[in-house]
C-alpha cells in the first residue's frame, strides 16, 4: 500500500487497533442496523459500535441477539428490507453462523462482516490462525484479508462499495489476525468528513421486502431451476473482481490509498518470493529487509483477495521468480495440499507457460507467532528442498514431532 | 389492516384475499385456512417471516407463489431472529426517512411446532426478551409434518408419529405436549394468545389484539392435519371443535398479565371422541386413553382454579 497524503478527503491521524478501526469503518459507512454476538477477540467491534450508537454518534439499531445464528438471520432480515446492515464475529461464532452465510449470498444480499480470525475448537483456543476463514471459503462471500489497521477501516467501507453494486450483490468478510491485529493500536487515517464515505457509497435501489411491490424471497426451487439461480451467483463472483478494481480506484482517488489483489514487497527483481496473508505480511516484510543485506533475492507477497482468487494478479506478480513459498496460516486436513491458499496458487500456475518452484508451508496455528527468523529459516528450508518440497505436501512449520528430512 | 377493523362475526372480514389459490398444501389442510384469515386482519402493510415448514414449502414452488404481501424464508430456525432484523430495520431506516415513518407495517412470523417449539426455540426466546415487535403466530399440527410425520416437543402423549411408533414395548410419543405459550407468556410479553380454527373469529380477534400492541405478541394456533393425524380431509374443522369440547385444547389469552378463557366449555366431552376420529391413536389400550383423559382433566382443574371460576365444565359424555 502507497500513502498518498495529498488526497481529495481532508483525513485525521487516530490511534485505533484493529476492531475499533472496524467501527470506525461501519459507523462512517452509516450502517442502519448491526446484530451481533460477543466473541473474543472480535468483541471489541461490537462494544465500540454500542458505544457510538449510545452516544449518538452513529444512528443505527443494535440487536443484542442472543447468538451468532441470530446475528446473521437478524442482518438477513434487516438486509431484506434494504438496509445496510453489519456484523462482526470469529472462529466459533463463523462456524455458528455457517448455513446462514450460505443463504445470505444466496438471497444475493449485501451484507458486510468483519471477521477477527481466531483457531477453531477442539482443543479451545481463543487465540490467532486462519482456519475459520478458510472454512468458509465456499460460501460465496467476497472476502478481503487485511494486513493493518488502515487497511481494515479502509477495506470495510470497500466491502459495502463492492457488495451493493448492482452487477454484485454477494455480502462481504473483512477478515485480519485476532489478537495480533485485533488487540494493537496502529496509526491511521480516516476521514475528517464522513459524508465523503456517503458519497463514495451511495444508497442504491434493489429488490426489497415493500407492501407496495410485494416479492416473495427464500422460495423453494426445484432442480429445474436451481442450477441456473446458483450459476449467476458464480458469475456475479467474477462479475465482483472488476468492480473490486473499480472501488480500489475510487478509494484510491478518495481517500488516498492504493489496493491490490495481490500486494507486494521488493517483488519486482526477485529470485524467491513469499506469499502470505493477514497480518504476517508485515513481519514478511522485516524478514524481506533482513534477508536482502544477507545478499538474498527475496521478495514479499501478500493475498488480499481471497475471494474472488486473483489469478492473474498473481500471476503478473509472480513473473519470472523461481521459487514461490506460500506461508499459509490454516490447515485443510487431509488436502494433497494442506494449506489452503497453496492450493489455490498451484492451481493458478497449472500449465501455465511458466510455473516457479511452489512449496508450501504452515506456520503461526493456534496463536503461535511467526517472526522474522520463522520466515528466514522457512526460505531457507524451501531453497534447500527444492523440488522436493512440494511432494511432501505442506511442511508443517514449528511444530514439534514433524520432520520433514 | 384497518386501525378501526372490529370482528363481530366473518362479515366483518375484508373481501380482499393476500393468500392466492393453487399452492401445494395438502386437501383439508387447515394451515391455509388460518393464514387466508390472518391476512385478511393483517392487510397489505404487512411482511410475512415463514420458517421452514409445510407451509413455507408449499406456498413458494418457484417461480411461483401465493403471497400477495412481502415475504421472506431464511431457514427453519430462526425466523424469529430475521424477524428482530426486519423490525429493527424499519425502525432505524423510519428514524432516517429512508422509509415512511407514519405507516405501521405488521410483522409476522409464520412457523409451525417443529420450529417453534424445538429448534427455534431460542431464537424465539431471544425475540421476546429483546421485546420487538413482531407478532409470532405459530400453527401447530403436533409433529414435523413436512418432513413426513416425526415428533415434535409439541407431539401429544401416546401419538403416533414415524418416529414414536405405537409398539409392544413404546405406546406411541411418552412424553408430554410441552406448553409452549404459557413458557412464552413467562417472558412477560404484551399479548398471549391460544385459538383454533374452528373458532375463526375468536382467532381473528386474537390476530388484531396481537398486532395492536407495542412489542412482541404469540398467537398459538392448533391446525389439525389430516396427513399426520390421519383424518378424513373433510374433518379438519370437526377435529379443531372436538379439540376444544373436550378440552384437549383451551382457547386462551394473556393481556397484560390477565389470563382469560375465550372459549367456555360448560358441558365437556370425553377425550375419545377427539382422539378416535385420528388414525394417529389408533391403537391405544381403553387404559391408556383414560390415562390421557385424567391428565386433561387435572389441566381442566388447574385452568378453573387460575379463572377463579369453571369456565371449562364436568365431564358429561
Amino acid at each position: 500500500m502507497e500513502s498518498m497524503l495529498e488526497s481529495r478527503a481532508r483525513q485525521v491521524r487516530v490511534l485505533l487497533n484493529s476492531n475499533y478501526a472496524v467501527a470506525y469503518a461501519a459507523r462512517d459507512a452509516d450502517v442502519d442496523v448491526v446484530a451481533a454476538y460477543p466473541i473474543t477477540p472480535q468483541t471489541g467491534v461490537v462494544e465500540k459500535l454500542s458505544e457510538m450508537i449510545a452516544n449518538g454518534e452513529l444512528d443505527a439499531e443494535m440487536i443484542h441477539v442472543e447468538s451468532e445464528h441470530s446475528a446473521l438471520s437478524a442482518i438477513i432480515g434487516a438486509s431484506a428490507v434494504g438496509a445496510r446492515v453489519f456484523t462482526a464475529t470469529s472462529s466459533q461464532g463463523l462456524e455458528f453462523m455457517h448455513e446462514l452465510l450460505h443463504i445470505a449470498s444466496g438471497m444475493r444480499l449485501p451484507l458486510v462482516m468483519s471477521v477477527a480470525t481466531r483457531a477453531l475448537s477442539a482443543p479451545i483456543n481463543i487465540w490467532n490462525d486462519y482456519s475459520d476463514l478458510m472454512n468458509v471459503r465456499d460460501s460465496s462471500w467476497i472476502t478481503l484479508i487485511a494486513s493493518t489497521a488502515q487497511e481494515v477501516y479502509d477495506s470495510i467501507i470497500e466491502a459495502f462499495m463492492v457488495s451493493e453494486d448492482p452487477r454484485v450483490l454477494l455480502p462481504s468478510i473483512v477478515a485480519y489476525d485476532g489478537f495480533w491485529m485485533s488487540h494493537t493500536y496502529e496509526p491511521l487515517y480516516i476521514p475528517e468528513d464522513r459524508r465523503v464515505v456517503s458519497k463514495i457509497l451511495p444508497r442504491r435501489p434493489r429488490y426489497v421486502l415493500d407492501p407496495d411491490n410485494p416479492i416473495t424471497i427464500g422460495s423453494l426451487v426445484n432442480p429445474d431451476w436451481y442450477y441456473e439461480i446458483k450459476y449467476q451467483q458464480v458469475e456475479a463472483m467474477k462479475e465482483a473482481y472488476r468492480v473490486i478494481r473499480e472501488a480500489d480506484t475510487k478509494i484510491k482517488y478518495y481517500l488516498g490509498r492504493a489496493y491490490e489483489p495481490i500486494e507486494s514487497y521488493m517483488a519486482e527483481d526477485s529470485e524467491i518470493l513469499v506469499l502470505t496473508y493477514g497480518g504476517a505480511y508485515e513481519t514478511l516484510q522485516s524478514a524481506v529487509d533482513m534477508m536482502r543485506s544477507e545478499g538474498l533475492r527475496v521478495g514479499a507477497l501478500k493475498l488480499r483477495l481471497w475471494r474472488p482468487f486473483p489469478v492473474e494478479d498473481l500471476k503478473s506478480k509472480v513473473g519470472d521468480a523461481e521459487n514461490l513459498i506460500v506461508v499459509d496460516r490454516a490447515i485443510s486436513y487431509g488436502a494433497s495440499i494442506e494449506g489452503p491458499a497453496a492450493l489455490e496458487v498451484i492451481a493458478a500456475f497449472y500449465k501455465g507457460k511458466s510455473c516457479p518452484t511452489i512449496s508450501s508451508f504452515i506456520a503461526g496455528i493456534g496463536g503461535r507467532p511467526v517472526s522474522e527468523e520463522d520466515f528466514k529459516g522457512i526460505v531457507k528450508k524451501a531453497l534447500k528442498l527444492g523440488d522436493k518440497a512440494l511432494k511432501m505436501g505442506s511442511i508443517h512449520w514449528g511444530v514439534r514431532g514433524a520432520s520433514y528430512e | 389492516m384497518s386501525s378501526a377493523l372490529r370482528i363481530r362475526g366473518v362479515r366483518d372480514l375484508p373481501r380482499e384475499e393476500f393468500f392466492a389459490p393453487g399452492h401445494g398444501l395438502c386437501a383439508g389442510c387447515t394451515a391455509s385456512t388460518i393464514i387466508r384469515h390472518l391476512l385478511k386482519v393483517s392487510g397489505k402493510d404487512t411482511i410475512i417471516v415463514n420458517a421452514t415448514g409445510c407451509v413455507e414449502v408449499s406456498t413458494t414452488m418457484y417461480p411461483y407463489t401465493s403471497w400477495r404481501t412481502p415475504w421472506l424464508h431464511v431457514a427453519f430456525e430462526n425466523a424469529a431472529a430475521a424477524a428482530s432484523g426486519v423490525e429493527a430495520a424499519l425502525k432505524a431506516m423510519a428514524r432516517k426517512g429512508l422509509v415512511d415513518p407514519e405507516r405501521r407495517i405488521n410483522i409476522i412470523v409464520l412457523a409451525g411446532d417443529g420450529g417453534t417449539y424445538d429448534i427455534g426455540f431460542q431464537a424465539l426466546s431471544g425475540m421476546l426478551e429483546r421485546g420487538h415487535r413482531v407478532m409470532y403466530v405459530l400453527y401447530d399440527n403436533e409433529a414435523y409434518m413436512n418432513t413426513g410425520i416425526q415428533r415434535s416437543g409439541s407431539t401429544p402423549l401416546h401419538a403416533w408419529t414415524t418416529t414414536t411408533p405405537i409398539g409392544k414395548v413404546l405406546r406411541g410419543k411418552i412424553q408430554f405436549k410441552k406448553p409452549i405459550a404459557e413458557i412464552v407468556a413467562a417472558h412477560r410479553i404484551p399479548y398471549v394468545a391460544t385459538a383454533n380454527i374452528a373458532y375463526p373469529i375468536d382467532m381473528d380477534q386474537k390476530f388484531l389484539k396481537g398486532l395492536q400492541v407495542d412489542g412482541p405478541s404469540f398467537i398459538h394456533v392448533l391446525q389439525p392435519c389430516p396427513t399426520g393425524w390421519r383424518f378424513d380431509p373433510r374433518y379438519g374443522i370437526k377435529a379443531g371443535k372436538l379439540a376444544v369440547e373436550t378440552a384437549m385444547w383451551i382457547n386462551w389469552e394473556i393481556i397484560m398479565g390477565d389470563f382469560k378463557v375465550t372459549t367456555r366449555v360448560p358441558k365437556r366431552k370425553h377425550v375419545k371422541h377427539y382422539l378416535t376420529i385420528q388414525g394417529r391413536f389408533r391403537g391405544l389400550t381403553d387404559e391408556e386413553i383414560e390415562e390421557i383423559q385424567r391428565l386433561v382433566d387435572r389441566e381442566v382443574e388447574r385452568i378453573n382454579n387460575m379463572v377463579g371460576e369453571e369456565v371449562i365444565g364436568p365431564l358429561t359424555d
